[in-house]
């Protein structure tokens, strides 16, 4: 029962990592970016999350109503201003403007808000559990969290595959230069897809910061598993992404079982395996 | 008229370049007899860092194998030299060569996972292995575990005849390392691997349809830097005399700050993380005080040269005035002209 319960609390973690590898997976699709600082993102939004909350008054998710479209805001900035300029054939500079840009909001936010680890509150609602049998019982919070994962990828699904905006990512996404024929603005839909893929890092960043505690250094870590994520679920599928995220999410727990130091050392050898076995992921990009 | 025209690779500037670096060289070697021990803890560390430099600068720059993930050798370095001197009693000089030949070797098997990666995906997935290399090296309990260990005082004193020796002898080995490091960087890129490398840079597929065997070139690229800098780093923790998970396997220290250095001086130009070192260290000994603004700065100042001079200094100076210190391309030149007169350079 305690594996069970160990197991069950990896799959519910799991859909925060392919909230992490969501975004993430997002802007890959759309314009062949990885963005380095994605996990510093996450941070940020976190962060700002402590500070609505504060500020406002407002509860964690309702705080999600001023952050969401802020980083959305910072997004399509961000993209319009400075990343597309990077883009080309080169592989570097997008790279390396954004691993800068990952060494600014670190550090920033260590200067801001120093290196002390943080905590949003987040009420009743933390310590809530719904039992299941006698010795298993599940967290309100994870089964939001996961819930809210698997709703944001339905959406983010339907927004690909249903809507104009989808439509646009994908063909932006085929051939940059002839959706410019057809009157598509690709800096337009760049900017877009990232302001999309930060509304996503935000809900993720909201989650963390309630979850456990946080500090400025916890980025790069977020970065690594969302792409890890990424990866065991197959490159170009959303579903994938989740599927990816709950298999790391489990590695990681059965290690953590298994003995405390080996937790991120078990996710890290269950990415490392696929990699060997599987590499092109679980589900590799599908066709809709 | 023919044999008219001659290849060569030197330029004028090339040849003077060479001779003024023999003689900074010779300047150096010497700089025990000039320097204060200070100065030269500070040259050993800038060595150090133009060694990791110029090895992250052949994979990205000339290989087009962009890691974030060198931290992993320099923690295989460091760690190796520990463990050789400590568990097996070798001399730290001898170790450190043995741990750059363990980095290396480590390399190959990595390269077999990581090579599945494309492009940006392979830079994220050689930080996941240098994670799960800092997370293997504080289960060591052996070397201390997490909290880590120091170099224990019979190696240190063992070493050499006194302090000032021990001081000495690590200063030269950087200098060596250093020598051997760009040496070896310049020769294999003026061999006929180096023009597969080239080959590959411009066009993969053209390269792989020509026979050029793109997966064992970027090995032995990957090995060579996995070498250099598994030796860079064992020279690092031999002069820091002691090593911990964290700071052996720090993604800002060995990775961002020698991104950092590459991209200022030049990425893919041999002079470039020379000068991107000495550029950093001069910020460093002027500004580090400010703490996290002063490493913002060094991100805005990386993002700022990648935008406007994705060249770096060394790729200025060379589209400005034509200064090439280390061609390492063949130029056809009219025999009967001056090579000095800028003859059309064929890039060959």
């Amino acid at each position: 029962m305690d594996w069970l319960n160990s197991i069950l609390q990896g799959v519910l973690v799991g859909g925060l990592y392919a909230m992490f590898a969501a975004g993430l997976s997002l802007i890959f699709g759309v314009m062949r970016l990885v963005n380095i600082a994605h996990g510093d993102l996450v941070v940020l939004a976190a962060y700002l999350a402590l500070v609505v909350t504060q500020a406002l008054g407002m509860g964690p998710l309702a705080s999600l109503l001023v952050i969401a479209p802020l980083m959305a805001a910072i997004g399509y900035g961000l993209q319009r201003w400075l990343l597309n300029r990077t883009l080309g054939d080169d592989l570097l500079p997008p790279l390396l403007v954004t691993f800068g840009l990952s060494v600014i909001i670190q550090n920033g936010l260590l200067e801001i808000f120093s290196p002390d680890s943080r905590k949003l509150q987040a009420g009743a609602i933390e310590t809530a559990t719904i039992p299941l049998t006698p010795d298993l019982s599940i967290g309100v919070l994870p089964l939001v969290q996961f819930l809210v994962a698997v709703v944001m990828i339905g959406a983010l699904q339907a927004l690909f595959y249903r809507t104009a905006w989808g439509r646009a990512f994908r063909a932006t996404s085929d051939d940059q230069s002839t959706v410019q024929l057809v009157g598509v603005d690709n800096r337009h839909v760049f900017g877009l897809a990232m302001g999309l893929s930060l509304a996503v890092v935000s809900v993720a960043g909201v989650f963390l910061a309630v979850r456990a505690n946080f500090d400025p250094s916890m980025g790069p870590a977020r970065l690594i598993f969302g792409f890890e994520a990424v990866i065991i679920g197959g490159l170009g599928n959303l579903w994938g992404t989740l599927a990816g995220g709950v298999v790391l999410g489990v590695a990681q727990a059965i290690g953590a079982k298994i003995d405390p130091g080996w937790q991120l050392l078990a996710g890290h050898l269950a990415f490392l395996m696929v990699l060997a076995v599987r590499p092109e992921g679980f589900f590799p990009r599908v066709q809709a | 008229m023919s044999g008219a025209f001659t290849l060569t690779r030197g330029t004028g500037v090339s040849r003077l370049v060479a001779i003024g670096a023999f003689a900074a060289l010779a300047g150096l070697a010497c700089a025990p007899l000039w320097a204060q021990a200070s100065s030269l803890n500070l040259l050993t560390q800038i060595f150090a860092y133009v060694a990791l430099a110029t090895m992250w600068n052949l994979l990205a720059g000339f290989s087009g194998l962009v890691s974030v993930g060198q931290q992993a050798y320099v923690g295989i370095g460091g760690y190796a030299l520990f463990a050789l001197t400590i568990f097996w009693g070798l001399h730290p000089l001898a170790a450190l060569v043995v741990a750059g030949v363990i980095g290396g070797l480590i390399a190959i098997p990595v390269a077999g996972l990581l090579f599945r990666l494309r492009g940006a995906y392979f830079a994220i997935g050689s930080w996941v292995v240098a994670e799960v290399f800092r997370l293997l090296a504080s289960q060591i309990s052996a070397l201390g575990g997490g909290s880590g260990t120091s170099l224990p005082a019979r190696i240190v004193t063992g070493m050499a005849d006194g302090r000032q020796a021990r001081e000495f002898m690590i200063y030269w080995t950087g200098l060596a390392l250093v020598v051997v490091v760009i040496g070896l960087t310049i020769a294999l890129l003026r061999s006929r691997w180096g023009l597969a490398l080239r080959a590959i840079h411009h066009n993969e597929l053209a390269a792989r349809s020509n026979g050029v065997e793109v997966t064992r070139i970027k090995l032995l690229v990957y090995a060579v830097a996995g070498f250099g800098t598994a030796m860079a780093g064992a020279l690092i923790f031999l002069q820091k005399l002691r090593i911990s998970p964290d700071a052996a396997f720090s993604v800002n220290d060995w990775t961002a700050f020698v991104i950092f250095m590459a991209v200022i001086g030049g990425i893919g130009r041999i002079e470039g993380p020379i000068i991107g070192a000495v550029v950093f260290f001069f910020l460093r000994q002027t500004l580090s005080d400010l703490g996290s603004l002063y490493l913002m700065m060094l991100g805005l100042v990386a993002i700022v040269i990648m935008l406007r001079a994705p060249r770096g200094v060394a790729g200025w100076l060379a589209d400005r005035f034509g200064f090439e210190p280390a061609p390492l391309e063949r130029r056809l030149v009219h025999a009967k002209s001056n090579p000095e007169s800028k003859p059309e350079p064929s890039h060959v």
